[in-house]
């Protein structure tokens, strides 16, 4: 933050309050660009059909059509979407803390031989995108029968580099001291991690845990590829269903996308500083 | 970085106990890491010299993949171009937005909070959600947008995601709208990096906001400038997910970018070795900007 404006004189000047005036505009005008399309998802999902794209937009339906959010259940197997995905979400999210955790540690605060250049290894791979190698990765774990499973996706997105990397720059941080003296207590390294790594890495855990929730319940590429039986699609591949059979019913449509969007805000108002921690931890230089 | 390091003589029996802990603490995610990530990259080259349709016939073919690229796939240029097109549409106009909302965001302000949520929110929405949401927006016959438009007075609005020339640009928009978010938290953690004294210094001198940003913001986020186009340029060349749950790519090729292209190859054609290959060309272009990253980083940096 600057501190320019403790430096000025608390007097108000006439430029300055216009200043300030347009700067509240500006960011009330992005606030309408980026809430817009929500608000007008909502509206239409309380929305009859042939009222869905009525001119001038009416904001607040005259009266709410709630039927809507009974109806999407029965079209379409959303209720098997949400649980596919929760069981995507929850299994990725603890192997990837879990093994990051793991191999965090030991990169930041044990000596092995190649330490460095296997660190090197993540940290140069972790930019190359996955699709560059989701052919040669689809044949493999096709030969070993886990297409078309939960299991096969949950394996393919365990193991992370980035997790890794983001949880090493936070143990990177906690003092050898401690490490030493729990060391001369006679506890074992895996003591050492259990007992004092994870509990003092709480923060770290948390903006890993959200970063892999947001990106395995949002996946769409993933599932769309490995999942072909309908009983294993996921809250996203559902979602499209409403696109292509139901394409005329808007307003159910909207009704979805408004359930699917749920869980991530109620997360993402909840837990925002740790979504903002993740963001700010890729952007930091290793 | 190596604070315990000396401590041990290696060669010790304690020692070799001590790096097989080690070992085993990297192993879970080392060996996971190694079978699916990069054991695949690696493959991918191999993959790129077979003709390998249809899941038989693996038949090795040299260079022969890259050069009906190069030379006999008439979709690929296309591809390459609209990939372009894509990133060029992109990063730019994502950048200057995303430094310009971190800027406003810096000031002392009232709800500061709110205002963070608000443009992150469209980064952790789901894609296929907000593009059912677009689509309906920019429906060309009904959406609110053309709707908007008409009574503005426009005689013949686009039409956007169903026309060629406005395909693109439609998806740029949603791409820009969905990412800015996320790189203006970027910017704001560079921002709040930038000691005040550097402005108060500024100001003493008396430069105005223009002169202040150019030279004391501009050159302090430099940095973080070069890692968000990096960032930037690889995720618009590594995208194609927008593109399927818009407009499939269409209308024609007019949006199937080098990553849909890859996917057509492999999951809808099965032309496994064309597709290896393809991803091959994606590889070098993400190493090549990402060298270019490195570079001009060092090079413009040197105020460090």
């Amino acid at each position: 933050m600057t501190n320019i404006e403790h430096m000025a004189p608390r007097r108000i000047v006439p430029s300055k309050a216009i200043g300030r005036t347009l700067l509240y505009i500006a960011l009330i005008a992005g606030c309408a660009v980026m809430l817009l399309p929500f608000v007008w998802m909502i509206s239409s999902s309380l929305k009859t059909e042939s009222d869905v794209f009525t001119f001038p937009i009416q904001w607040i339906p005259s009266v709410p059509r709630w039927k809507n959010y009974q109806l999407i259940w029965e079209k379409v197997p959303l209720l098997n979407g949400f649980k596919n995905s929760a069981i995507l979400t929850v299994c990725t999210m603890v192997l990837q803390i879990t093994t990051s955790s793991l191999a965090a540690y030991a990169f930041a605060k044990l000596e092995f031989r190649g330490r460095n250049f296997l660190f090197l290894a993540y940290v140069t791979t972790i930019a190359i995108p996955w699709q560059v190698y989701m052919v040669p990765q689809y044949i493999m774990m096709a030969s070993w029968h886990l297409t078309d499973s939960l299991t096969g996706i949950v394996i393919m997105h365990a193991f992370t580099a980035f997790g890794v990397f983001m949880m090493r720059q936070f143990y990177m941080g906690i003092p050898n001291e401690l490490l030493e003296a729990a060391r001369i207590d006679g506890m074992s390294e895996a003591g050492i991690w259990i007992r004092i790594m994870v509990p003092l890495s709480k923060p770290a855990v948390a903006t890993l845990a959200i970063t892999s929730f947001v990106f395995e319940w949002n996946d769409f590429m993933g599932p769309r590829i490995y999942l072909s039986s309908t009983s294993k699609q996921t809250l996203q591949l559902v979602l499209r269903l409403f696109n292509t059979q139901y394409s005329s019913n808007y307003a159910q449509m909207m009704a979805a996308a408004t359930v699917a969007l749920i869980p991530v805000f109620i997360m993402f108002v909840f837990l925002q500083r740790y979504f903002v921690q993740g963001v700010a931890t890729s952007g930091l230089k290793g | 970085m190596n604070g315990i390091e000396k401590k041990r003589r290696p060669g010790s029996r304690l020692h070799l106990k001590r790096e097989l802990t080690a070992y085993m603490f990297i192993a879970p995610n080392f060996i996971g890491y190694m079978v699916l990530t990069f054991v695949p990259i690696l493959l991918s080259f191999l993959y790129s010299t077979f003709d390998w349709n249809l899941g038989v016939n693996k038949v090795f073919t040299g260079i022969a993949n890259f050069r009906y690229m190069f030379l006999e796939d008439l979709d690929f240029w296309k591809v390459v171009w609209n990939t372009f097109y894509y990133t060029i549409g992109t990063v730019p106009v994502c950048l200057i937005l995303s430094l310009l909302l971190a800027m406003l965001m810096n000031q002392k302000l009232r709800g500061k909070v709110f205002f963070r949520s608000v443009f992150f929110f469209p980064y952790v929405a789901s894609l296929v959600a907000v593009a059912v949401v677009w689509m309906a927006l920019f429906n060309p016959d009904k959406g609110p947008v053309n709707e908007m438009l008409m009574s503005l007075g426009v005689k013949n609005p686009p039409r956007w995601a169903g026309s060629a020339e406005w395909a693109m640009p439609t998806i740029i928009g949603l791409t820009i709208w969905k990412q800015a978010g996320y790189y203006m938290v970027v910017y704001l953690a560079a921002l709040q990096g930038v000691p005040s004294e550097l402005y108060e210094a500024a100001r003493m001198d008396g430069a105005n906001a223009f002169q202040r940003f150019l030279h004391v913001t501009w050159p302090m986020v430099t940095p973080t400038t070069f890692f968000v186009t990096m960032m930037l340029i690889i995720g618009t060349f590594k995208s194609y997910d927008i593109m399927y749950v818009t407009t499939q790519g269409g209308p024609g090729v007019a949006t199937k970018v080098l990553a849909y292209h890859i996917y057509n190859n492999a999951f809808v054609y099965m032309k496994y070795g064309y597709a290896s290959a393809l991803s091959v060309f994606l590889f070098a272009v993400v190493l090549i900007v990402t060298l270019i990253q490195f570079r001009g980083e060092k090079r413009f940096t040197n105020y460090l």
